[in-house]
């Protein structure tokens, strides 16, 4: 039948077309058909990327369109690095991820081995932990603002339930120093449902026989635990650390959302100071410089922890 | 085959020929952009009157006032068509008219016999001039507006708080005068049992992620002596943007975040300002005087609750505002400039600017807020006419977007987040402005 479609479609080709395509290669046709997704690729990826860079180099202003654009050299990514707000920003961002990271691993770890116990009603409980994950972050962000409302929000009334200090007091995000840790809370709550279930994949691939031998050698559970269970599970916690910590560093939306980056700039992680730069200042090639240097640290961070990561699995 | 053909036919030119009427129909229609907000809604009103007169449709693309800038300023930058009409910020013109994307009104003006010297001074020179201070028009006078307070007249007119205010301050319980004085009545308001509620001593602007802390920092430095520059000197920002003068007025701001604003107030601006005046948590209220005729009509906290007063002098007597408001202006890349022109000459005319006034827009021609019978016309005339007399205004500069980051950032470090001190976020800000200003050539 298909065949027949085939012969029926190749007798119908006018025969200059059919000419044309006889002389095509293999090769050439699998080209002919990935050609679209590479231009598409090339024009939303490739090209933005080399102008950005191109940009970064000039002291082009989005809002100037007809200002005669100067060559800068260096000069915008001396100035970045030698800024003292944007290494401010930069220790800020540092400080978010390895909270959110430390505390999301070890919660989510720890949820995921619980629920890998296979106790009654486990789906129901992993169904529950989930939830958090499957809600937008713009959503997440807003009714948080408002759980820590210090009038009116429920985050307040239950703190100040258990340490009886005023609600009106427990200032989470006009606080300098709760400021920070209101949004790693949010993070650390929106997200371990995601390293739990990384981390339940990783406990769920064990094979069972590996226990069971153990059980033969008379290991303890706490043995088991750190001999059979971590190093296995291992290079799972750490795909889970490689998403989370890309994500988080260029995090935006939870920190917009939440505190704009306030009080001050005491929240203001690497993300919010390049939306600045380029969108309220209008320094488009000073935050093509700066955006190009955050594409740097991530792609050189993320590429020796891969290679750590397969050390791991190779192991 | 032939019948699909003709069908194919028929509906391709039963498309084309919907859309080309369609077209004709509304060939006309003038599109105008602004911020969402109670202004706009009086303006869609009053424009009905414009399409009755002359048959040409109005369309609005009003915005949130937190994307407001964003949206149309990169739909000027990248030439978009979609404004023919503006009502651009003050801060803009600089940079809208140095860019080329409002069209120069001169003259339209002398064609049209429409003089600059029939509104409001401050206004003119506010959202109409560039470079400021010279006879170059880009817009015309469009809405009025400034900071002023609103106070809650029904609380300081309690006889056991009069007294008892009296009886700690020396002076009568009243609308304040003077920046010591609000801040002895915030001090006395804040975290006060009133009608069985806690309730705070004021609220002012300490948003960050757009201009609110700047407004409401200026609007207090202006009356302790801040100068942007040397006067004799442009550009000069030592010693005149942080004097000790300067120092002093942002401790004062500082002081009264510390002291007298609600809890969790650090991120507040204008629509936060209404909501806690409206749900009764503050005795005094900073703002632009566009939210004033809806708190006056609030069941609430209006009508006999409210009182009005004009931003209070500093240290040695001086006093001003900072200056709110817009010029509307046409967009040099509409194809529809001739009609847009016709609604600026329209939206010119007394007639219409009195009936602006009376839908709750606020109007800057001289004719009408000059008429005897203004300051009676509303509880709030008299203020706002007094506060406009006395206004001051941002850098207008093309590079005003980066010179208010520098700003926000530097004041919301010190006043909320408690960094540094005053005299180190002045010359932070000295330091940031004089580099605009070397990025830009012009220092």
């Amino acid at each position: 039948m298909l065949n027949r479609t085939a012969e029926n479609v190749a007798r119908a080709t006018p025969e200059p077309l059919a000419r044309k395509v006889r002389g095509i290669s293999d090769k050439g046709l699998a080209w002919l058909f990935i050609s679209p997704t590479i231009l598409l690729l090339l024009a939303i990826n490739i090209f933005p990327l080399f102008w950005a860079i191109y940009l970064s180099f000039t002291n082009y202003r989005a809002n100037r369109p007809n200002e005669v654009v100067k060559n800068l050299g260096f000069a915008n990514y001396q100035r970045i690095l030698g800024d003292k707000d944007i290494w401010i920003a930069m220790q800020t961002t540092a400080h978010f991820v390895f909270w959110t990271i430390l505390l999301q691993t070890l919660i989510g770890f720890t949820l995921a081995w619980l629920i890998d116990r296979k106790f009654r009603g486990h789906a129901f409980w992993t169904t529950l932990i989930l939830v958090p994950m499957m809600l937008s972050p713009a959503v997440v962000g807003n009714f948080w603002r408002f759980l820590y409302e210090p009038q009116i929000g429920l985050f307040a009334y239950a703190i100040s339930f258990v340490t009886r200090i005023p609600p009106t007091d427990i200032q989470m995000l006009s606080n300098v120093s709760l400021a920070p840790w209101s949004i790693i809370i949010v993070d650390t709550w929106m997200w371990t449902p995601y390293v739990m279930l990384i981390c339940l994949a990783g406990l769920r691939s064990i094979p069972e026989y590996i226990y069971e031998a153990a059980e033969v050698d008379r290991a303890s559970n706490w043995r088991q635990f750190w001999s059979i269970t971590l190093p296995m599970a291992l290079p799972f916690i750490m795909l889970a650390v490689l998403f989370r910590g890309i994500e988080n560093f260029k995090m935006f939306d939870m920190v917009n959302l939440l505190t704009g980056g306030g009080p001050g700039s005491t929240t203001e992680v690497a993300s919010i100071t390049l939306k600045r730069q380029a969108f309220e200042s209008w320094r488009t090639g000073y935050s093509s410089a700066f955006a190009i240097i955050l594409f740097v640290a991530v792609f050189g961070l993320a590429n020796i922890y891969v290679k750590a990561l397969n050390k791991v699995k190779q192991r | 085959m032939k019948s699909s053909l003709k069908l194919a036919f028929g509906l391709t030119s039963a498309i084309t020929a919907s859309t080309a009427v369609s077209n004709v129909a509304h060939a006309e229609d003038l599109t105008l952009c602004w911020a969402a907000w109670d202004p706009a809604n009086a303006l869609v009103e009053l424009s009905k009157d414009f399409t009755k007169e002359t048959g040409i449709g109005m369309k609005f693309e009003f915005v949130p006032w937190t994307n407001y800038a964003d949206r149309f300023l990169n739909e000027l930058n990248s030439h978009g068509k979609l404004c023919d009409l503006i009502i651009g910020d003050s801060q803009w013109i600089g940079g809208a008219a140095e860019n080329g994307h409002y069209v120069k009104l001169n003259d339209f003006f002398d064609k049209e016999k429409i003089s600059m010297d029939d509104f409001v001074p401050a206004t003119v020179v506010g959202y109409s001039e560039w470079p400021k201070n010279t006879p170059n028009y880009w817009a015309l006078p469009a809405m009025g507006d400034v900071v002023g307070w609103t106070y809650r007249k029904d609380w300081f007119s309690k006889p056991e708080l009069q007294k008892e205010f009296k009886e700690k301050y020396g002076w009568d319980l009243g609308p304040p005068t003077t920046f010591d004085q609000l801040k002895q009545v915030a001090e006395f308001f804040q975290k006060r049992e009133i009608d069985g509620k806690t309730v705070y001593g004021a609220s002012i602007y300490t948003e960050r992620g757009s201009e609110g802390i700047t407004m409401g920092a200026m609007d207090v430095l202006y009356s302790y002596g801040f100068q942007y520059e040397n006067p004799k000197k442009p550009y000069e920002m030592e010693g005149f943007v942080n004097s000790d003068k300067s120092v002093k007025g942002l401790e004062f701001y500082k002081a009264l975040y510390d002291c007298c604003t609600p809890p969790g107030a650090s991120n507040s601006y204008m629509g936060e300002g209404v909501d806690a005046f409206k749900s009764g948590q503050v005795a005094m209220h900073m703002n632009f005087a566009f939210t004033w005729p809806g708190l006056q009509k609030d069941e609430n906290v209006g009508g006999d609750k409210i009182g009005y007063f004009v931003n209070p002098k500093g240290p040695d007597g001086e006093q001003f505002a900072q200056l709110g408001g817009q010029g509307i202006s046409v967009v040099s890349y509409s194809d529809k400039q001739e009609a847009a022109l016709k609604y600026i000459k329209w939206f010119a005319n007394k007639d219409v600017q009195a009936k602006w006034w009376s839908l709750g827009g606020y109007s800057c021609l001289n004719a009408v807020v000059k008429d005897p019978k203004f300051p009676a016309s509303q509880p709030y005339a008299q203020t706002f006419l007094d506060s406009m007399a006395i206004v001051k205004d941002f850098w207008a500069e093309p590079s005003y977007a980066p010179l208010l980051q520098a700003s926000q950032k530097r004041f919301h470090d010190y006043v909320v987040a408690g960094q540094g001190s005053a005299k180190d976020a002045l010359d932070g800000l000295v330091k940031d402005w004089t580099q605009v200003f070397q990025d830009d050539g012009k220092m």
